[in-house]
């Protein structure tokens, strides 16, 4: 498998660490309530399809990258900077 | 008391010559990692040009020369290579001295991308690969830098505790692909 770090260009998987689901830049607010914090922390969806998931370029130039790859046919379909993500995120929230 | 004797990284490892390469030791003066404070990169960069006559490297290149480089080191850092770094840049970026942190070698000769083909995870022949650039990357285990110096020539960067490592790596590949040749 090889992925394509936005600033590296296409490094060899090895390079990379894993990490979760790319859910993890949306923190709900503290005050969101138990039920959202529950479910960001513990619950994940697990697709047979595609998914996105945050990896680190932890051998590389240590960028955390989100991943849109397909879990079935093993293809990666897109990557992106987390931190545009989470920029993303924060001017479209409320 | 003890009389302490400054070793560097490689001593008792290096030179090491074989096939048509050869691996030798560089210490550099000094190492300093910067990493500009945001909103000050072009400050940081005009600082640095006035103080050590180079730019701020863009990701994956390095600019200077023998003697004084500025190697980009990753995600908003650049290591300045062989210079001492002068107060001129204080402000501009956080820097830390890592000049006794790293072992630095040169690996020179007409087999020295194959001999690096067997160990890196990615392409550095000169037609992709310039003098001039520079990765992050790894090479077995280890995470290096990697910078052409010229047209047969790169300097490798590991963390010192993984000298011995790193050279018994090189060594290692170095007769394989001088093994290849005689075949």
């Amino acid at each position: 498998m090889r992925i394509t770090c936005p600033i590296c260009g296409e490094r060899d998987r090895r390079e990379f660490y894993y990490v979760g689901d790319a859910v993890l830049l949306e923190r709900p607010d503290p005050e969101a309530g138990e039920a959202a914090w529950d479910d960001y922390l513990h619950n994940r969806d697990n697709p047979a399809g595609d998914t996105r998931d945050l990896w680190s370029h932890e051998g590389g130039c240590g960028a955390w990258v989100v991943v849109t790859r397909n879990t079935v046919t093993h293809e990666v379909l897109a990557t992106e900077l987390a931190s545009d993500v989470a920029a993303d995120l924060r001017e479209a929230r409320p | 008391m003890a009389e302490l004797i400054a070793k560097t990284p490689c001593a008792g490892l290096l030179p090491l010559e074989g096939g048509a390469v050869a691996v030798t030791e560089v210490v550099p003066e000094a190492m300093t990692l910067m990493a500009p404070f945001n909103g000050r990169e072009a400050a940081f960069s005009d600082a640095l040009k006035d103080a050590h006559g180079m730019a701020t490297p863009a990701p994956k290149r390095a600019t200077g020369r023998e003697g004084a480089r500025a190697v980009w080191f990753g995600r908003g850092q650049v290591m300045l290579i062989g210079a001492r770094a002068q107060t001129a840049l204080a402000g501009h970026a956080a820097q830390t001295d890592q000049s006794d942190a790293w072992a630095a070698v040169r690996i020179a000769g007409d087999d020295a991308e194959a001999v690096l083909a067997r160990l890196v995870p990615m392409d550095l022949r000169q037609r992709v690969f310039k003098r001039g650039h520079t990765a992050r990357t790894l090479l077995g285990h280890m995470t290096t830098s990697i910078t052409r110096v010229g047209d047969d020539a790169f300097m490798i960067l590991v963390f010192r505790s993984m000298a011995e490592t790193l050279v018994h790596e090189l060594q290692t590949a170095m007769k394989g692909v001088a093994g290849r040749r005689g075949a």
